[in-house]
């Protein structure tokens, strides 16, 4: 079902005159009205009347992380914080966390592209949603909730943990829809089977999984295990929180971007250049409408790429491919590019592997080594040392295959792997580079 | 003529030997016959207790990954050449042995050799038509 049939279905002549207006008022906004961006475009020599057509975007400089930092906490709304309705902040692993604001209206817009986003992956008034996103200063329960409440489904707002409480009440409520984050979604199917729940005991048709990088092979496992179809969501809280963009269960292929509230680009992440369309590099979000914290082109350091061709589900909106990493999560190793993800498409084909996994960076020398531990379940055991060396070489191969060099196969014992309750950590890296 | 063993995972960090050991002492699982096959980066713990199937409980409620395998148990003379002879018979008969272990019966007088091969079951026939004397499970948990 496609909630807002006007917008969703624009035809792109249209779309562009409404991305222009609103291009235009956000930079004259942001210009006038904040200190540090007026600072930021008088250096690049960039007026808000230069602003004349959607390609003059191309001419305003960046947002980065760093400057969002700078201005910590409330240095970049736009409006008085008598307007501003609510914060939220990101989980910030490494200093101050970022911090963003709502207005009343904010709130709103959440609330339509959330709801947007769960009609796109299947879901509808009568449904009994599920949202385990956490709820807090992460951005993922709240604005999930809404836009589940503003959809006129059934929210049980449960938030993370407490896994097999979540699965009792999973079963008596008869839940339909879970939302929660891929790694979290592997926790419960695993809880369920320690549990002796089977899936057929549970009423869920869709799930909605989101917030951090999955590989499709994952999106096999967790359909296998808790019979359901998994369907990609993307958000990020500096640009409004989960709904910028959803994939439609219609093709389950590349993400809707709402557009004519996000508008996207893609850049070649050293030299800061925009890529012709379809071509893979960083995402970049200037954001159109929103009021207490909008962002003008704002890295999001996720690699992608745009899709331009139309959808079988009729949305006119362009689609981003999955997620395949994260700048900051792409690993060089001895030159190569290496993305978790891609360790776990690997580690997903082979028959009987775990799907929780670490991968550990360490440099001997100058030599960088890359060790992935796997857990061994019952399936892969066997009681002779050539199995399960046989093992190791075929997943060190299949590794390899990928990145050009040999990594060190661990088999740890089972759930020895730190079990995911919000995003999963997939990397640790010694390194100090 | 065959008898269970047990086979568990051992990653390879300090206390796995002792964590197994004592979840089975604390459910009072008696072991009759151990060996560990040990590589660089883990280890494979083998058993034969008295009682497998709560053996298997056990050591599954404690999270290690548990394997049963089907081995046998040879019984031969506790002196110099018993178990080159049975070594001999299976040479002959082309048989690989994927591995073995083997420990003397409080007696003395015999000593029991395990076997694992890959096909059982025609081991099984070789020995028994070389007159090589093969325990039942029910001997073994018994010694």
């Amino acid at each position: 079902m496609i909630w807002n049939e006007e917008f969703e279905t624009l035809p792109r002549e249209q779309l562009e005159i409404l991305q222009l207006k609103r291009l235009k008022d956000l930079v004259e906004r942001s210009y006038y009205r904040v200190k540090p961006y007026r600072e930021k475009m008088d250096e690049a020599g960039i007026k808000p009347e230069h602003i004349k057509s959607l390609a003059d975007l191309q001419k305003l400089p960046f947002t980065t992380k760093d400057f969002l930092r700078d201005n910590y906490p409330f240095g970049l709304f736009t409006v008085p914080l008598d307007q501003v309705v609510r914060v939220h902040a990101s989980s910030g692993t490494t200093g101050k966390p970022t911090v963003v604001g709502y207005t009343k209206r904010d709130i709103e817009t959440w609330a339509e592209v959330m709801a947007r986003a769960l009609a796109c992956g299947g879901v509808h008034r009568g449904d009994v949603v599920h949202n385990a996103y956490g709820y807090g200063l992460f951005t993922g329960g709240l604005g999930a909730h809404y836009g589940a409440e503003k959809l006129g489904a059934t929210v049980v707002p449960i938030s993370g943990g407490q896994t097999k409480r979540q699965i009792m009440i999973m079963q008596d409520f008869r839940s339909t829809v879970l939302l929660a984050t891929p790694s979290y979604a592997l926790n419960i199917a695993d809880t369920m089977a320690d549990m002796g729940v089977d899936s057929s005991k549970l009423s869920l048709r869709v799930g909605i999984f989101g917030a951090e990088p999955w590989s499709d092979n994952m999106r096999e496992e967790v359909e296998k295990k808790l019979g359901l179809k998994a369907i990609d969501i993307y958000g990020l809280s500096e640009i409004i929180g989960p709904g910028v963009s959803m994939e439609c269960i219609e093709a389950q292929h590349g993400l809707h971007i709402f557009e004519d509230h996000f508008m996207p680009e893609i850049i070649d992440s050293d030299t800061g250049e925009v890529l012709p369309m379809g071509e893979e590099g960083e995402l970049v979000f200037t954001t159109l409408t929103k009021q207490a914290f909008p962002l003008i082109r704002y890295r999001t350091k996720d690699i992608t790429r745009l899709i331009a061709e139309p959808c079988v589900c009729g949305r006119t909106f362009v689609r981003m491919e999955k997620i395949t990493g994260r700048t900051d999560d792409m690993l060089i190793i001895r030159g190569v590019n290496v993305f978790p993800t891609q360790v776990e498409h690997v580690l997903m084909g082979v028959e009987g592997v775990e799907p929780h996994y670490q991968i550990i960076v360490n440099r001997e020398g100058s030599m960088d080594t890359m060790e992935v531990q796997v857990e061994v379940s019952e399936q892969l055991f066997s009681d002779e040392v050539k199995n399960l060396e046989n093992l190791s070489k075929r997943i060190q191969a299949e590794i390899k295959d990928l990145i050009g060099s040999t990594c060190k196969i661990t088999l740890v014992e089972p759930k020895t792997i730190q079990r995911s309750e919000g995003k999963a950590k997939r990397v640790i890296d010694n390194r100090n580079l | 003529m065959k008898v269970d063993q047990l086979a568990v995972f051992l990653e390879n960090k300090s206390g796995r030997l002792a964590a197994i050991t004592k979840a089975l002492s604390d459910n009072s699982i008696n072991i009759r016959a151990l060996s560990v096959a040990d590589t660089a980066d883990f280890g494979i713990l083998r058993l034969i207790v008295d009682d497998t199937d709560k053996a298997t409980r056990v050591l599954k409620e404690g999270g290690f990954t548990v394997g049963k395998t089907d081995v046998i148990a040879v019984e031969v003379a506790d002196k110099p050449g018993g178990l080159a002879r049975v070594l001999s018979v299976l040479h002959e008969a082309g048989l690989n042995v994927e591995y073995m272990y083997a420990f003397v019966e409080k007696s003395a007088e015999n000593a029991v050799l395990i076997f694992r091969f890959d096909d059982p079951d025609i081991a099984i026939t070789i020995l028994q038509n070389a007159g090589i004397r093969i325990l039942t499970g029910q001997e073994v948990r018994s010694i």
